[in-house]
């Protein structure tokens, strides 16, 4: 299979403007769809929905939605597992008064909500810009982890200070609760996959996403063309805010059932979300998927070397793993910036002129 | 006009036979100061319709900083702004934009990790109509709306003939390239007034600045052979 543009000819704008313009790389995605919707579920297990997949899909979600305030609006943001959390605490609010609401009703509700935080969070961005926005958003994820740790009414004063996620269907299927069948939670976490890649690839390839670019290139001359600064950087924040509102809402209903609050959305999850961004590739919606399965994968499958396979102590093989991603992640920022996503095009590039590379 | 050419409403003929039109912007009595600094000291002129109008003067002379209160980024403290015959209020620089007034820089203010085509696009942003939701959904109006802006940005492209480079990152492009790239986002809005920071020989009529002040208007002809302006970058002769 040669891997080619020459002769693939657009004959309109709207071709030319598609996702994928060429004809392999589309070829490519059918393909992965495919195995997503027609291999997967079949194969899935307890294991791998728990260790793998369903956290990859999450972490997707959370890494595209960072990514379009980061690597798209160019605005700092550590405050990913402070808005994750919003979206957790606004779907078990949800969950619990509203009992008949649909769950992906309220998946999206709770994306609205984390949306409006985001908004809240994010006007100090008009004044303030790189370390000192990074400090800002710091403040936001403190702060939120704080107030749902400490008000009640957030966790209906349950005397664990906990959340439950109760049993909700969908089409008559468990997708929440300890009864509800791995590839049910596969299913509903790649349906909100799609449905956000899909989006955010439409607003990052329109004039959304220009305003966007503008912004983080250059935002002087942004405004000189007619970009408003305000209204591009509160987008961006209500626009990611979303998606992480989205994961935070999954990661708690669908993948852990139960929640702490410092425990799941503390700070290194924030960092999670930047690590998956930063090695992925910033800028990129394929990076985020990258950047995602990088961060869940890595682990598993060290662990899965270390612990499994060469028989070392398993506290051991946890510290290799912190000092190996630590040591990937400053590799990653000398060497490659742009991360995988960037290696990836060297490699399409390459492959564009094999085998006749002169 | 209290020096230069005579210029009436209806406007005028200029040497090579193009019809110059009525005023399109005016400054009025410009004063502009930062702290005890006077940038710019009570400047008025006009600016007319399909007219080539140069601001020029020595360093330092405020030609800048008369730009920069054209595009909205400086408030004068002093004096009016007219555009379109409406005293224009307090505004922002991308209300400047919507306005219909564009500008390049005498140091290329590309957006660097964009494509050509899309620091085109961008010069259209002013124009967009559809709102976040359609966009995120690209339904039939996003779309087609891109397509329509589209079209628009490859009429310049072909125009300005860098259609090789349309997706190249503008990072990538050499200093010529790039300044045909910003001229391109420039017309891409298609403006009514076109700010440019280059010197050029091909103006209608000059403005001559010096030390915030105006020292003369009118044709090129008429500027070279002001003492004022001679002074101005010549120094005085003592003797």
């Amino acid at each position: 299979m040669f891997y080619r543009e020459a002769g693939d000819f657009k004959t309109s704008y709207r071709d030319d403007a598609q996702t994928f313009p060429i004809a392999f790389d589309r070829l490519r995605y059918y393909l992965v769809l495919a195995v997503a919707l027609g291999v997967i579920p079949f194969m899935i297990n307890d294991y791998w929905a728990n260790a793998v997949i369903v956290p990859f899909l999450i972490w997707s979600i959370a890494a595209i939605g960072l990514n379009i305030l980061m690597g798209y609006a160019g605005q700092v943001s550590l405050g990913t597992g402070g808005f994750m959390a919003v979206g957790a605490y606004a779907t078990f609010k949800l969950m619990t008064s509203f009992p008949d609401l649909n769950i992906v009703i309220i998946v999206v509700l709770s994306g609205f909500i984390t949306a409006g935080v985001g908004v809240l969070f994010g006007l100090p961005s008009l004044r303030i810009k790189g370390f000192y926005l990074a400090v800002a958003t710091l403040a936001a994820q403190f702060f939120l982890i704080w107030l749902f740790n400490r008000v009640g009414w957030f966790y209906n004063y349950s005397a664990s200070g906990q959340i439950n996620a109760p049993e909700r269907t969908v089409l008559g299927i468990a997708v929440t609760g300890p009864a509800s069948p791995p590839w049910a939670q596969y299913f509903i976490c790649l349906f909100f996959v799609l449905v956000v890649a899909w989006m955010a690839r439409n607003l990052t390839r329109g004039s959304v996403g220009r305003s966007w670019m503008a912004i983080r290139d250059m935002d002087i001359a942004a405004e000189i063309i007619g970009v408003n600064p305000l209204k591009a950087k509160l987008t961006a924040f209500a626009v990611s805010s979303f998606f992480i509102g989205i994961a935070g809402s999954l990661f708690f209903s669908v993948y852990l059932g139960a929640v702490e609050v410092g425990e799941a959305f503390g700070i290194e999850k924030s960092f999670i979300a930047l690590f998956a961004v930063i090695i992925g590739g910033l800028g990129s919606i394929f990076g985020s998927f990258a950047g995602a399965a990088f961060m869940v994968l890595f682990p598993v499958l060290l662990k899965n070397i270390l612990v499994n396979g060469l028989n070392w102590p398993t506290d051991l093989a946890a510290h290799i793993q912190l000092m190996v991603i630590g040591g990937l992640i400053i590799v990653f920022l000398i060497l490659e910036p742009h991360g995988l996503a960037a290696l990836w095009r060297v490699i399409k590039e390459k492959l564009r002129l094999w085998p006749f590379p002169h | 006009m209290k020096d230069g050419m005579d210029t009436d409403a209806e406007g005028y003929l200029t040497a090579d036979g193009r019809k110059i039109g009525g005023v399109l912007m005016e400054m009025r009595n410009i004063t502009l100061r930062f702290g005890g600094v006077v940038a710019i000291k009570d400047i008025s002129f006009d600016i007319r319709e399909g007219e080539i109008r140069a601001i020029i003067g020595p360093n330092g002379a405020g030609k800048s900083s008369m730009l920069n209160v054209i595009n909205g980024f400086y408030h004068p403290q002093e004096g009016e702004v007219w555009f379109r015959g409406q005293k224009r209020g307090s505004v922002r620089p991308y209300d400047v934009a919507r306005m219909g007034i564009a500008r390049t820089f005498q140091n290329i203010a590309l957006f660097k990790g964009m494509s050509t085509l899309d620091n085109i696009m961008t010069g259209r942003l002013t124009m967009t109509k559809t709102g976040l939701l359609s966009q995120a959904l690209w339904w039939g109006k996003a779309e087609a709306e891109e397509t329509y802006h589209r079209e628009k940005a490859e009429k310049i492209i072909d125009f300005l003939e860098i259609q090789h480079i349309r997706k190249t990152p503008v990072g990538r492009l050499p200093y010529g390239l790039q300044k045909r790239v910003e001229l391109g986002r420039a017309l891409a809005a298609e403006p009514k007034l076109l700010l440019m920071g280059v010197v050029m020989d091909l103006s209608d009529r000059v403005v001559v600045m010096d030390y915030g002040r105006k020292i003369g208007d009118g044709t090129p002809d008429e500027v070279r052979a002001n003492p004022e302006v001679i002074n101005a970058y010549l120094g005085v002769a003592h003797d």
